[in-house]
């Protein structure tokens, strides 16, 4: 089985971190991982803006590079929910784009649905506030969310839940908008920084050490008004915690070596 | 013709009040949460969307049919009916009913449709009084203002705002504050001014194709004395306002004030079937541009709305700027999808007001896609050519270059060194938007790629930039 790792190119440049702990992630579960080194951007910052023009060469690139394999495994909800959902707008006539859809998952959606991994050999003692990423929630169902009354698993939380010492602060907000959204956060700047001011305040209030997030693009805007605040709260990646690194590594970007048998 | 509206600068004025900001966010959404309490409370809540989801879509696919059907039955009950193509035919009809029974004073109950078409404006240059009896929409009639949301129309201003204007116009004490005290000066001001009028005029929320009949809900009661005092009624609906079946209206009116208000139900729920004896019903069924959106394959379900105003509760970008910064008559993420339908370039910045959460569309209980929508919507400005040139050529840019890994690549190590050894003043600065508020992420000497040709297939790594900080790091 050949897993090809879809890493966001921000997470790619800013963040390699992250994508190296999914990497251990999955090899840690005995799958043999490929990073295609062509893959850039899938095209989503085009796409919101409406500029489909601009994506959909992006898109077609992924598809070009990605079909070779049996799985597509991405550390971000945002941008496998623009495979997923918003590609038939770019490639809608290519033939393999339904298959590939079909074969891409968020990290915490592959590893609780296609390919379970048990963390409970793992511990995180600290308190974690969940950030619920939008598109993971609300467009591809990762857990259940507040405006519907439908009962869904919680994918992010259930793994997370599995570590020994980690505990989860309850928010006042559980699922709202961190106000990221992509070129929002400049376009909006006013509303998108009241947004995530806001969002860290209810971390704060709830007594969370470390802010937990499956979309790094959402800890990205968070964690720049935490840094600017001075504020006591760390933030980190899914992938992160699962792969065992402490919150006091997680916030230095730079790539830690492996970090021993946490799986 | 009107001037192009930019939510973000209007946004932020309001923003800027950072206490009432979150004080106008707070209100939302304690509204918001009783919505969620009282959706829990009934098992069949996402069943009843669904299917109040599907008649609307039957509705709207066999508008025409439903409409006929409704005319010829509200006829048979003695209503005249009239129609109008858009927002002026629909003054001039409600102008016309007006001065045949030499009227100059007319009550109005809420209604977005003459919000729409600037009706009130319409009627005062021509000699009539039109009092709004919504105690909501008749306070920001006294403070000229226009409604900041379809349900709560003066949700953005405080009690004390009130009791200053109340004191202006009413003559109450000036200072007061209290509600109970500022609410009866209210109920005895708009008494006098019901059983003074000749003419009453009222929305309606839902109207029957089967029986001819239509209901109105308020929560205050207005509608009822505005249509039962003075001698004549005129209700003036969009088109779209139809349902086919009286059994359908028991899924609609359940959901309604649920997802407004978190009410069971709205106070008052009216049943109108043609006049009483003596007295004129007239119904006005106006299209302004909705056969326009039955026409779009993309937003034809945006027809279905049935005005709760849910999606304004549920907006993180509506709850902090507030519903003046939309400059629209229809406000949020539904104001936004219908808006740019009215005038696509006048309301362009609307559908990226928005930061794609999707709270609206799942908190629709029609099941609107309204994120999805908005980002239609974006499709179709940047298509038009209505997006500032900066934006598309900047999309262009990173198009180019993310065609081009290697040159993306370089620029990212680039990007990322220049970020490690510029001076803070070179990055933090007025060019750089992000960085007014928040801190950029501390940039890594390695990327992803980079580490994987290294660690993964043993090969060394031109980046164009490898540098002996990246050895250093590791």
């Amino acid at each position: 089985m050949r897993v090809g790792l879809f890493v966001p190119c921000y997470i790619d440049q800013m963040y390699p971190d992250v994508a190296v702990a999914t990497l251990e992630l999955l090899e840690g579960a005995g799958l043999k991982v490929e990073f295609p080194a062509a893959q850039t951007c899938c095209g989503q910052p085009m796409a919101n803006t409406g500029c489909n023009d601009a994506a959909r060469p992006l898109a077609a690139r992924f598809l070009d590079l990605f079909d070779p394999f049996d799985y597509i495994v991405c550390p971000s909800g945002s941008c496998t929910s623009m495979v997923r959902n918003h590609f038939s707008d770019l490639v809608g006539n290519d033939p393999r784009l339904a298959s590939i859809q079909s074969r891409t998952f968020e990290l915490c959606e592959f590893l609780h649905d296609v390919h379970p991994v048990d963390f409970s050999g793992n511990r995180f003692p600290f308190r974690v506030g969940l950030h619920q990423s939008c598109h993971g929630l609300r467009e591809l169902r990762l857990g259940g969310d507040s405006e519907q009354m439908i009962e869904r698993p919680d994918k992010v939380r259930s793994l997370l839940a599995q570590v020994q010492g980690l505990s989860f602060v309850e928010l006042q907000r559980v699922d709202e908008c961190c106000g990221f959204g992509g070129t929002f956060a400049v376009n909006e700047r006013a509303v998108s920084v009241a947004m995530g001011e806001d969002r860290v305040q209810d971390h704060l209030e709830a007594g969370a050490e470390v802010m937990v997030a499956s979309d790094m693009s959402c800890l990205m805007h968070l964690w720049g008004l935490i840094s600017r605040q001075g504020s006591p709260l760390a933030v980190m990646h899914v992938a992160q915690v699962l792969a065992g690194r402490s919150p006091s590594v997680s916030v230095k970007n730079s790539i830690k070596p492996k970090a021993g048998n946490v799986l | 013709m009107a001037t192009v509206s930019e939510h973000p600068e209007k946004a932020a004025a309001y923003i800027a009040d950072r206490s009432r900001s979150r004080w106008h966010d707070g209100a939302l959404w304690f509204v918001r949460s009783k919505r969620d309490r009282m959706a829990h409370s009934l098992p069949e809540w996402e069943r009843l969307r669904s299917t109040a989801s599907q008649i609307k879509a039957h509705t709207i696919a066999n508008l025409p049919e439903i409409l006929q059907q409704f005319e010829a039955n509200a006829k048979a009950r003695g209503v005249h009916v009239h129609w109008a193509a858009d927002a002026q035919e629909h003054n001039e009809i409600v102008l016309e009913i007006i001065r045949k029974q030499n009227a100059t004073r007319v009550v109005k109950s809420k209604s977005m449709l003459t919000e729409e078409c600037h009706l009130n404006p319409h009627l005062e240059v021509n000699g009539i009084e039109v009092i709004d009896t919504d105690l909501g929409e008749r306070i920001v009639q006294m403070r000229g203002e226009r409604p900041s949301h379809i349900v709560l129309p003066a949700i953005h201003i405080k009690k004390e705002e009130v009791g200053e204007t109340f004191a202006k116009y009413l003559g109450t004490e000036p200072g007061a504050s209290d509600p109970q005290y500022l609410t009866e000066a209210a109920r005895q001001h708009l008494r006098s001014k019901f059983l003074e009028a000749e003419v009453g005029i009222t929305g309606v929320n839902f109207a029957i194709a089967e029986t001819g009949g239509f209901v109105v809900c308020t929560n205050e009661g207005n509608a009822d004395l505005g249509a039962s005092l003075p001698r004549v009624h005129i209700a003036c609906m969009g088109i779209e306002k139809l349902i086919p079946r009286l059994v359908d209206l028991s899924v609609f009116v359940r959901l309604l004030a649920r997802s407004a208000t978190g009410q069971p139900i709205t106070t008052y729920t009216s049943h109108f079937h043609g006049p009483r004896p003596g007295c004129e019903l007239h119904i006005v069924l106006v299209d302004n541009g909705r056969s326009r959106i039955r026409d779009s394959d993309e937003f034809r379900s945006a027809l279905g709305c049935i005005r709760c105003g849910a999606c304004m509760n549920t907006c993180p970008v509506f709850r902090r700027s507030g519903g003046h910064s939309y400059d629209a008559v229809v406000p949020g993420p539904i104001g936004s999808v219908l808006s740019p339908a009215a005038d696509t370039k006048q309301h362009r910045s609307l559908p990226y007001a928005c930061s794609l959460c999707g709270s609206c569309t799942d908190v629709c209980p029609v099941k609107i896609p309204l994120h999805h929508q908005l980002l239609t919507w974006r499709q179709q400005i940047a298509s038009q050519g209505l997006l500032p040139v900066s934006k598309t050529a900047a999309m262009r840019a990173g198009s180019m270059l993310f065609q081009h890994p290697r040159i993306y690549a370089l620029a990212g190590a680039l990007g990322r060194r220049a970020l490690r050894w510029l001076p803070k003043s070179w990055i933090y600065n007025r060019a750089n938007p992000w960085g007014l508020d928040r801190d950029l992420p501390e940039p890594p000497v390695e990327s992803f790629r980079s580490w994987w040709q290294t660690n993964r297939q043993g090969t060394s790594v031109d980046e164009g930039m490898k540098s002996k900080e990246a050895k250093n790091g590791k």
